[in-house]
């Protein structure tokens, strides 16, 4: 008796889960599961297509107006540039944005590396020593920053090359706590951004 | 009623005091019970002057709702009722509005089992002017927490309260206790259901599309003491001076996501963000919210140099407050939104200085080597604390604008930098390299009771919640 009872609950359920299933199967398909087989159907056209629109947009910001030297610079890498970066950096005296005269010359060789490669986009960063507190040092990288990329401009650089950033003393270049720290730390630090 | 007249008829010593300790007729069986009326006295010390003297020790664990009067606790709701008394007794002594018993003269008092059976007499021996006693017991949905101030002379409740809720934060039961019972007995806004907000590089992660090795910072929550830190933000980038907005429910923060600095609120309850300054030109750094939450004060180059604006939250109806050649970065209001104290470097130094919310009458406040960061404190108070050049390293300076003193918080401890007020006034969290790195640490008005929030990596720039 009881397992007849048990039995028919038994196919009823399964007959509810079968039901639920189909119920489900139809419903599901939103919901990402394995799709069985990647679609087959002219997978060699449509798999060769992809590649080709990215090409005639990447053009036109590689195009050099002038036809560069084939040194090593202009065949650099942006991060390889970035790394033995052309670009000096410029130094500055405690809570200053003056442009000594050994940094204002560093600037003039930056100015020449500029024009020689027309097609730099140079991100100037702004960077402080830890003595300073961080709050008035984002300020204070951004005059230094300012100072630097105002210099530029006036030895001809065009204003639409040279963006600025403030890092305050967030990021110092050297770990120490002295004043051969503090010096490399005190800079406007050239990043290139494209060429 | 019966016992009442019982006792009179009886007037017995030992039956007088069996008879105060039992609660308001309580009947153990419907749940949603109403709280028993509490006649609401504050308790004092018996020594004019002193703070009074209450023992807080770890609260009773209860068998479950339902189970035999003599089961044992879930180890869960144990773990609670201990957690809840020594949370609660740190709470109460961060405000040092009482005396607290030292935590280890608990143990030399037999343990209360109910409200029942607290050993007044134990307690008066140690002098105790009061005598914290609380239960936890699990019940269908959660759990129950109930907590009793009793006055040990006179062995009637001061103070009780009960709540039911989830066993998860079990801390939450402590704080939220110990603000209502400094409200109740000390008329004091306690500050134990406060959060902090800092950033911090602890998880090690690299900047992403630089060349140097650059750590990225991320914005962090923590409770008040420390607990509960996590992490808001996620982009492996530069976010720094995130501040609380006055209802606690978003965050304003720098960020440099986007490459320059830009303001980004983050409604952290929602998990949705907005960007105020989205397309200005120029750096956007350090908001400050108004005191009513609906505008942000902030530093912004995008004329040039860095100088103050004001604008709505959404970033609309934007005002310029200062025009000079100098520097002025980091605006904090006054606590009725009438006043912006800000730094300038004007006059050659960074100083603070202070103007009206609209931009004018702009005048100086300090006259120190090199000050910033300033921050106003709530009322009572009319303080704004700020970071000093003192030596090699920086100072926290308050000034008390009433009277123009100045006073000195910290003293050479490594650099401590970028004060910010608690809510009631009473307490700051600062930077401070004391400890070798850069770590948050909470410290008394008075520069008492230093306590090190965080601990983990490098902790800058905290703002605390209003």
């Amino acid at each position: 008796m009881r397992r007849t009872v048990m039995s028919g609950a038994g196919i009823a359920l399964v007959m509810l889960s079968a039901a639920m299933a189909i119920a489900c199967g139809e419903k599901k398909p939103p919901v990402a599961r394995p799709q069985p087989p990647p679609p087959p159907p002219s997978a060699a056209t449509s798999a060769s297509r992809p590649p080709t629109p990215p090409q005639p947009v990447s053009e036109p910001t590689v195009v050099p107006p002038e036809p560069v030297r084939d040194d090593a610079i202009a065949s650099a890498s942006l991060d390889e540039l970035n790394r033995s970066s052309p670009l000096r950096p410029a130094f500055f005296d405690y809570d200053s944005s003056e442009l000594s005269a050994e940094t204002q010359q560093a600037l003039n060789a930056n100015a020449g590396v500029l024009r020689r490669y027309p097609g730099w986009t140079v991100t100037i960063e702004g960077h402080c020593d830890e003595r300073g507190t961080a709050e008035y040092n984002l300020a204070l990288g951004e005059r230094r920053a300012g100072a630097t990329r105002a210099y530029l401009i006036s030895l001809g650089i065009s204003a639409d090359r040279l963006r600025t950033v403030s890092y305050g003393k967030e990021f110092p270049f050297e770990p120490g706590h002295d004043e051969a720290a503090y010096a490399k730390n005190r800079r406007a630090h050239f990043v290139v951004t494209a060429k | 009623m019966k016992r009442t007249l019982l006792v009179t008829a009886a007037a017995l010593l030992v039956l007088a005091s069996l008879a105060a300790q039992q609660p308001p007729a309580k009947t153990p069986s419907p749940p949603p019970q109403q709280q028993p009326s509490e006649v609401s006295t504050t308790i004092a010390s018996d020594q004019a002057g002193a703070p009074p003297r209450f023992a807080v020790p770890e609260f009773i664990a209860l068998p479950s709702e339902g189970a035999a009067p003599n089961a044992r606790p879930d180890a869960e709701v144990a773990d609670a009722a201990r957690t809840i008394g020594r949370v609660l007794w740190d709470d109460l002594t961060f405000e040092r509005e009482f005396a607290l018993l030292p935590r280890d003269i608990h143990s030399t008092v037999p343990a209360a089992t109910s409200m029942l059976d607290v050993p007044f007499d134990r307690w008066r021996e140690l002098n105790a002017d009061g005598v914290m006693v609380g239960t936890v017991q699990k019940t269908a949905t959660g759990v129950r927490v109930e907590a009793r101030l009793f006055n040990v002379r006179t062995r009637q409740s001061a103070f009780a309260r009960e709540y039911s809720g989830s066993i998860a934060n079990a801390r939450l039961y402590a704080h939220t206790i110990a603000d209502e019972l400094h409200q109740q007995q000390r008329a004091l806004r306690g500050v134990a259901r406060t959060k902090l907000t800092f950033n911090s590089d602890r998880d090690g992660e690299r900047l992403s599309g630089t060349v140097e090795t650059r750590g990225a910072k991320e914005i962090y929550i923590s409770d008040y003491d420390g607990e509960n830190q996590r992490r808001v933000t996620t982009q492996r980038s530069l976010n720094i001076t995130s501040t609380w907005s006055p209802d606690a429910r978003s965050i304003a923060y720098t960020s440099y996501r986007r490459g320059a600095p830009q303001i980004f609120v983050s409604n952290i309850y929602q998990g949705t963000l907005e960007e105020p300054t989205q397309g200005s030109t120029g750096q956007n750094w350090l908001p400050a919210w108004s005191p009513d939450g609906t505008r942000l004060a902030f530093a912004t180059t995008r004329d040039g140099n860095s100088e103050i604006y004001v604008m709505n939250r959404d970033g609309s109806n934007l005002r310029r407050l200062t025009t000079n050649p100098a520097i002025d970065v980091s605006p904090t209001w006054s606590p009725s939104g009438t006043q912006i104290a800000f730094n300038s470097d004007r006059t050659g130094t960074p100083q603070i200085w202070v103007m009206g919310a609209d931009g004018l009458q702009q005048r100086q406040l300090t006259h120190e080597p090199y000050a910033d960061r300033p921050t106003w404190s709530a009322a009572p108070f009319n303080e704004v604390a700020y970071t000093a050049r003192t030596g090699p390293g920086n100072d926290l300076k308050i000034l008390e604008l009433g009277t123009g003193q100045v006073r000195q918080l910290t003293f050479g401890e490594g650099s401590n930098e970028s004060p910010t007020f608690a809510p009631n006034g009473r307490h700051l969290a600062f930077m401070s390299t004391r400890a070798g790195k850069a770590q948050i640490f909470t410290v008394a008005r008075d520069g008492r009771d230093l306590r090190q929030v965080t601990k983990s990596g490098n902790n800058y720039q905290p703002d605390w919640s209003k």
